[in-house]
């Protein structure tokens, strides 16, 4: 059923205003910012931090959904280990991710649907919601855009475009040196003088730009597309040492990390890239309440293909688990599958956990964070595209009202992306390809 | 009960191929025909694609103009494959925000050491006046001549300008000559020019035709997998690459200089996808012999069979797949289950061991080394049919398609699913099984004639107590198990006219357009008039007119 959007008031005013700072050519979302990025402009909140958190494979159906719907839902058994954050998350059950007789690829057309919006008949790359809204909101932070990924690997589903994909940091030590290491402005150190080095830097890359014109005019279009990205990475360089000269506002929350993390390598054990996994998720508080960044992408692995997640000493993958276990007839379910997955939802509670502890002033940085889980199919056994679980976690700031179970039997996924965007205060009003277009966000969980 | 065992096999074959990577991939995995059968008009060339370096070009090109000592310890990200080439992917990708990051913490990395104390008195050919100012003159002299090494061309001399402007710039901001002439070569170790291979077409003799740097570049790219040397630069320079004599002249050189082993090694480590062995796990427990060492071993293994084979004894392409001829190292030897001599002259262990198997022995060919069967299997057990996937399409060039989506295994799930004990049992329970069949025909044979080599490269006999059968057929040709099979491949039309096409697409860093087909069709004939000699192959290819043909620039 497509319903037409009734946009509440406020809603409507939030896009409109978001129109006119892009007329004045500013990214939309500084009109709420105060010159630094780092505070709204009414000096009252931080930014929003918008995280992806990815993981392939899904929950089991029947086993995940909540038994109530609304405010104060009965969590099922599989999101039980996220119970002492219930009240800060959102569940969606029932929403599909549409083909529309495209090619689909098992394990890949899911995320594509949930992170981009749909899947085209050629075949085209969308880009990710992650990118969307670093291109939005990250541009007066030191790094667009933080990704990790926990086993090792560098691969993600996070991309601008078909030829611009994010690679993942696959190292905390290696996160760390980089938001941490030498070139780390401590925003709250006394005293501050421009890097004279820094302003060299910056001086000698005006030279590469300059290359743009005479480079352009040998290519195709197709090349002309390519170098025109890469000019765009060297510009946000630009502009991470633009932010290099001037001296940050203070963030009083902000602590660099007590030392620098281990380094557990490429690993597929579930223990290890647990553990991996808190290592990343503690850099990365500390990375966004120094202001760092404000868009995270975390991926646990990745998809069921490029994802070899196993117990120790078994010969099966998370993926092949899937496919060949069993359903134990006691159960309904089958054990070693929900077995991964309830590792999943514990990896999750980490995440949270490693946000909420990070306290600034009364609120926590889980309160300022909007946390999107999303994943590949909604039965992985059978490479379903129905009934996708996606979760929004976090309280945005006070964007969101928090802590409901919403039951959208067949709607599309792409309207908890379409719902994001709206609450990052982004002026979108129509999202998705073909049958996931959608105009409708999720306006009862909109604050 | 019949109908569940063979559901039970539909999801396991499922399995064995529903392991496609991220959608961000999905297009570089499906591989498209070997020839671009809609692209192009019948005699027209492909456009000049921009190529970005890989990791190993970018690491011997700092090398090369800098020494091993100035490492360049690139952390790159993962890289996609397309047409079963990661060279095609490098001619789509560009570079990201955080890529751009890394690539500039590199490049300052590189150029501070190259001006540091213990290098810049080889490496910069001038002192500066003084080391707390600029000194153009200086600078010029060492920006000149880097510039030309790292560009694969003499720059001209308004970007001379502009490097000099930057380097001088930055000595006065920092007060010193050197950490000036540094970000400066760090700025070049970033820009498009040095990055990307961007090619350019020669005014001179109109559009169609690479300039003579480009031709240099696409040379040294595809027979060295580095940049071009000061000799070839100058060849280009004369112009003696714009005639046959001079073009084979320096053909011949390259073939025959040590480089030409590198190159040949980054083609065939692209062609059997060896970068999968960075994410390549097994587990600890089921396989102990499967250790880091045996994981870079194996693939060295791989590499030294066919140098030996293809290069250094000049031999049948063909035989790559029936070679009783290897490399061992004492790790390898344990996997295998092969006692490994350690005889060097001087009584020390020797790494590799030259090997050859017995007539008669159940290891023959690459396939049967652990480079092929460990990297196509699961974690934790062998997969005939993502073995046999493999084989059909890296080295045969052929397509299996992917399984389809949304199919319901529900029925599957009863719990009457018996327990089979041989990989074959399980799959021919389930080969009336329609859905799935077709595709698992055309790769489980072969797979199954490698079931003799468990997950990690070992060999067994039997599997769950039960005895291993690896007979089959190929296209309707016998064999009784994997040797034979390997016979068989040997004498099959496919595996050198894709080993052709493979190589020309490497070679342009697209899949050939149909206009080229007959270029494809004769190298393919004269590949086979020539004994299927690989080192001629490569020589053919960069000696062709079509080599250096591009469509005119719009």
């Amino acid at each position: 059923m497509r319903m037409a959007e009734k946009l509440k008031r406020r809603e409507v005013l939030r896009g409109m205003v978001g129109g006119t700072a892009v007329s004045v050519a500013l990214p939309f979302l500084d009109c709420f910012l105060n010159s630094n990025g780092t505070a709204l402009a009414d000096g009252g909140k931080l930014p929003v931090v918008f995280t992806s958190w990815f993981q392939g494979l899904g929950f089991t159906p029947g086993f995940w959904e909540p038994k109530t719907q609304g405010f104060n839902y009965e969590s099922n058994l599989q999101l039980k280990p996220l119970d002492p954050f219930k009240k800060k998350i959102t569940v969606f059950s029932g929403l599909r991710a549409y083909t529309d007789g495209n090619v689909v690829v098992p394990h890949g057309s899911g995320p594509q649907v949930c992170q981009a919006g749909g899947i085209t008949k050629k075949n085209e790359v969308l880009p990710t919601i992650d990118t969307i809204i670093a291109d939005a909101v990250g541009t007066r932070t030191r790094f667009r855009s933080l990704d990790v990924r926990c086993d090792g690997r560098s691969e993600t589903f996070s991309r601008r475009s078909a030829s611009s994909s994010n690679p993942a940091e696959s190292s905390p030590l290696a996160l760390y040196n980089r938001v941490f290491g030498a070139e780390f402005r401590d925003p709250n150190s006394s005293d501050f003088t421009a890097d004279p080095s820094v302003v060299a830097r910056k001086s000698v890359l005006s030279g590469v730009t300059e290359r743009r014109t005479a480079l352009m005019a040998r290519l195709g279009s197709a090349d002309k597309a390519r170098l025109d990205e890469y000019f765009t990475s060297l510009r946000q360089l630009e502009q991470q040492l633009d932010l290099q000269l001037q001296r940050p506002d203070p963030v009083p929350s902000c602590r660099v990390p007590a030392g620098a993390p281990e380094d557990a390598g490429r690993t597929t054990d579930m223990a290890d890239v647990r553990r991996q996994h808190r290592l990343f998720a503690e850099v990365l508080a500390h990375a966004v309440a120094c202001n760092q960044t404000n868009v995270l992408g975390v991926n646990l692995s990745g998809g069921a293909g490029g994802s070899g997640l196993r117990k120790a000493g078994s010969s099966m993958t998370f993926h092949v688990t899937t496919h060949e276990e069993t359903v134990d007839p006691k159960l309904g379910y089958q054990p070693t599958v929900v077995w991964f997955q309830q590792q999943v939802a514990e990896a999750m509670f980490d995440f949270l956990t490693a946000f909420d502890k990070f306290k600034e002033g009364p609120s926590s940085l889980l309160d300022r964070s909007l946390i999107m889980y999303s994943t590949d199919n909604g039965d992985a056994k059978t490479h379903s595209q129905l009934n996708m679980p996606m979760l929004l976690m976090g309280g945005a700031g006070g964007r969101v009202k928090e802590g409901q179970h919403i039951a959208a039997g067949g709607h599309t996924v792409a309207r908890v992306g379409l719902t994001i965007q709206r609450i990052m205060g982004m002026p979108t009003t129509t999202w998705g390809t073909e049958s996931n277009t959608t105009s409708q966000p999720f306006t009862e969980i909109m604050a | 009960m019949k109908m569940t065992r063979h559901i039970g096999l539909v999801v396991r074959r499922l399995v064995l191929l529903c392991g496609v990577p991220a959608f961000a991939v999905t297009a570089s995995t499906a591989l498209t025909p070997s020839i671009a059968a809609t692209e192009g008009a019948a005699s027209a060339p492909g456009s000049i694609v921009m190529r970005r370096l890989t990791p190993e070009q970018y690491e011997h090109i700092i090398t090369q103009t800098f020494g091993a000592d100035v490492s360049a310890v690139a952390r790159f990200s993962d890289q996609v494959r397309e047409s079963g080439l990661i060279a095609i992917s490098a001619s789509r990708t560009t570079i990201t925000g955080p890529e751009m990051e890394q690539f500039d913490g590199l490049a300052r990395g590189i150029a501070e050491k190259v001006v540091d104390k213990d290098h810049r008195d080889s490496l910069v050919p001038c002192k500066p006046a003084s080391l707390k100012a600029a000194d153009d003159a200086c600078a010029r002299q060492f920006l000149t001549s880097v510039g030309r090494t790292l560009y694969r061309r003499p720059l001209s001399e308004a970007e001379v300008e502009t490097n000099v402007k930057a380097a001088g710039d930055a000595a006065r901001a920092t007060k010193n000559f050197y950490d000036g002439l540094s970000l400066s070569l760090a700025a070049m170790l970033i820009s498009p020019d040095f990055l990307f291979r961007v090619e350019s077409t020669d005014l001179k003799s109109g559009q169609g035709v690479l300039d003579a740097y480009s031709k240099a570049s696409r040379l040294s790219f595809f027979l060295w997998n580095t940049q071009p040397d000061d000799v070839l630069l100058k060849a280009a320079a004369r112009g003696d690459l714009e005639t046959p004599k001079g073009l084979a002249a320096q053909v011949d050189r390259m073939v025959a200089s040590r480089r030409f082993e590198t190159a040949m090694r980054a083609f065939f480590s692209d062609l059997l996808m060896f970068d999968e062995f960075n994410a390549l796990n097994k587990d600890a427990m089921i396989y102990p012999r499967f250790t880091q060492k045996v994981t870079q071993d194996a693939q060295e293994q791989t590499m030294r069979t066919l140098i030996d084979l293809l290069l250094t004894r000049n031999g049948d392409y063909r035989d790559i797949f029936t070679t009783r001829r290897t490399f061992l190292t004492p790790s390898l030897g344990s996997l295998y289950r092969v006692p490994v001599a350690k005889t060097t002259p001087n009584m020390e262990p020797a790494d590799w061991v030259p090997v050859e198997y017995p007539e008669g022995d159940a290891r023959a060919g690459i396939l049967t080394q652990a480079s092929f069967v460990a990297l196509h299997a699961h974690p934790g057990r062998s997969s005939p049919t993502l073995r046999g996937k493999a084989l059909r399409e890296i080295l045969l060039c052929q397509r299996v398609p992917d399984p389809p989506g949304n199919v319901n295994f529900t029925v599957v799930q009863d719990t009457t699913n018996p327990n089979y004990k041989t990989a074959r049992e399980r799959l021919t329970a389930h080969a009336t099984e329609a859905m799935c069949t077709g595709c698992h025909k055309i790769t489980d044979p072969m797979g199954l004639a490698l079931d003799v080599f468990d997950g990690a490269g070992s060999f067994r006999s039997t599997e769950n107590g039960a005895a291993i059968d690896g007979s089959g057929t190929v296209d309707g040709i016998a064999f009784k198990n994997a040797v034979e099979l390997g016979k068989v491949l040997h004498d099959h039309p496919s595996p050198p006219k894709c080993l052709v096409t493979r190589l020309t697409s490497y070679a342009l860093g697209r899949v050939p357009l149909a206009g080229e087909k007959s270029w494809i069709d004769g190298l393919q004939a004269g590949f086979a008039a020539d004994g299927y000699r690989v080192p001629d192959l490569f020589k053919k290819v960069a000696t062709s007119p079509e080599f250096f043909k591009v469509a005119a620039e719009k």
